[in-house]
């Protein structure tokens, strides 16, 4: 029998953190993860999980604990938003390059200023070159079920990086759904015991941690790093596989996600919650006889650059939605490097034409008729600018 | 030196004892040249080497170890004045 409960996107991601039972939590609260740690510190009050939950002064402190706790051997969890996870921003990079496999849920905010509580990406993006993989979710079921698999990808040999799933602040981590959960033993089958290669607390073995790494052998590290990222893809996908098998479900979630996009004329790219919008207006132009489909990105880190090319491959018109903006004068990162992506069928001669919507900053929201307007103009070939800012006041 | 391959992930150093591995004698841009004839022995130089580069076999000083010897100057600085044993000379 399936166990449903109506959850918002915080407590399911909790739900996950509790069935998970890290061996350390360590967090600090910001609007709007606070609801997402306060529902796990209640468990570890009610003795539900026996992780020791570390209340710290900052997010600089959160991430460093995580650190020394990962290090430890511990598995290892924290979560934070916008202004939390820029602060703990030089942890944040040590954590990857010291190969923790720390995971983190990061419910999207955007960043300050001016001051703002609500959804956008600036914040994770910022952190797109951070050496931590990056799993955007959909929904609060796709937040619950990536909060496992990411336990699952962070400890694996080949990968041993740091992992953060993403929820939009507000739209899931506030909104109530339905949300399928997962027998708690069936989980713990599923993560296994974590078991690190090496321990600081294994007084038989002492290692040194964290030295100074100039250029004699700082190179070969980040080179390693970048093998280990190099090698995320396969075991994202392999994990999909496994969960998909484990609990039943009939779609292994992978690097993408392609919806109603074999026979489209024109996509729509996005991350996050605007996939479950797109999906809900391209089931009702589909009605209307309109081919249009969706590629929802899963995983931004590592890149799917294979599986972008393979997917918008002759397509007639591609539309990239980013809910941030890179401030390069140029456009929003996703188009950035969904572009450069696509300058691989240059072989092939064939050019999709491709345009960039920069939309929701600050929470602001995105209606079915503006995503609806977009596949118009795209499967109409009336899109004169290239980069295009959408639901701005012009 | 080795490759990306062949050290372990993360940056850490699983063996203990390996700073001597480390050789910071091409920092140096003055070496201390000692003087056998001169030394009287008195371990003034030892005891203040910050890199244990005063090279001592049973109480008595042998030389120097350029391999870690940074050039710092103390052992030249602090030899009696009197005695004057080690002199810093540009490399």
């Amino acid at each position: 029998m399936k166990n449903t409960l109506a959850l918002t996107g915080n407590e399911a991601v909790a739900y996950a953190m509790k069935q998970i039972n890290p061996d350390v939590v360590a967090a600090y609260p910001i609007t709007p993860q606070t609801s997402l740690v306060q529902k796990f510190a209640d468990f570890v009050a009610d003795g539900e999980v026996d992780a020791e939950m570390i209340l710290v002064e900052s997010e600089h402190s959160a991430m460093s604990a995580c650190v020394g706790s990962a290090a430890a051997g511990a598995r290892t969890m924290t979560a934070t938003s916008a202004n939390g996870l820029a602060l703990m921003w030089e942890i944040v990079y040590i954590a990857a390059s010291s190969r923790l496999p720390i995971v983190m849920p990061v419910v999207n905010r955007a960043l300050s200023g001016p001051i703002n509580i609500h959804c956008d990406h600036s914040d994770t993006m910022g952190a797109r070159d951070s050496g931590w993989l990056q799993l955007f979710s959909e929904d609060a079921q796709e937040a619950y079920e990536n909060t496992i698999q990411a336990v699952r990808i962070a400890e694996h040999p080949d990968v041993l990086l740091p992992v953060m799933v993403t929820l939009d602040g507000f739209i899931i981590s506030h909104g109530m759904e339905n949300v399928e959960l997962f027998g708690t033993e069936k989980i713990k089958e599923f993560i296994g015991e974590y078991k690190a290669e090496h321990s600081l607390l294994d007084l038989k073995n002492p290692y040194t941690f964290g030295p100074l790494d100039l250029y004699d052998y700082y190179f070969e590290h980040k080179r390693q790093q970048a093998e280990a990222m190099r090698n995320a893809p396969e075991v994202v996908k392999k994990v999909g596989e496994e969960f998909a098998r484990t609990f039943g479900r009939d779609y292994a979630p992978g690097l993408v996600e392609p919806y109603k996009l074999d026979d489209a004329e024109v996509a729509i790219v996005a991350l996050g919650s605007t996939c479950g919008t797109t999906k809900a207006v391209v089931d009702e132009m589909r009605q209307e006889g309109k081919k249009v489909g969706l590629l929802k990105i899963r995983a931004f880190r590592p890149f799917p650059r294979a599986e972008i090319v393979q997917n918008l491959k002759g397509k007639k018109a591609v539309a990239v939605f980013d809910r941030s903006d890179s401030f390069n004068a140029v456009s929003g990162p996703l188009y950035s490097e969904v572009t450069a992506a696509l300058y691989q069928m240059i072989d092939s001669g064939s050019k999709v034409p491709i345009f960039n919507y920069i939309y929701g900053l600050g929470g602001r929201n995105i209606s079915l008729d503006e995503i609806k307007g977009v596949f118009n103009n795209l499967l109409s070939g009336e899109v004169k600018n290239e980069i295009n800012y959408l639901g701005v006041r012009e | 030196m080795k490759t990306w391959k062949e050290i372990p992930p993360g940056g850490l150093i699983l063996e203990a004892g390996n700073a001597s591995t480390y050789k910071t004698g091409g920092w140096r841009t003055y070496r201390p040249v000692w003087d056998e004839k001169k030394c009287i022995n008195c371990l003034i130089c030892w005891v203040n080497c910050p890199d244990s580069a005063i090279l001592v076999k049973d109480g008595k000083v042998t030389g120097i170890d350029y391999d870690h010897c940074k050039g710092c100057g103390i052992c030249a600085k602090e030899c009696p004045s009197k005695i004057q044993a080690i002199k810093m000379v540009k490399e």
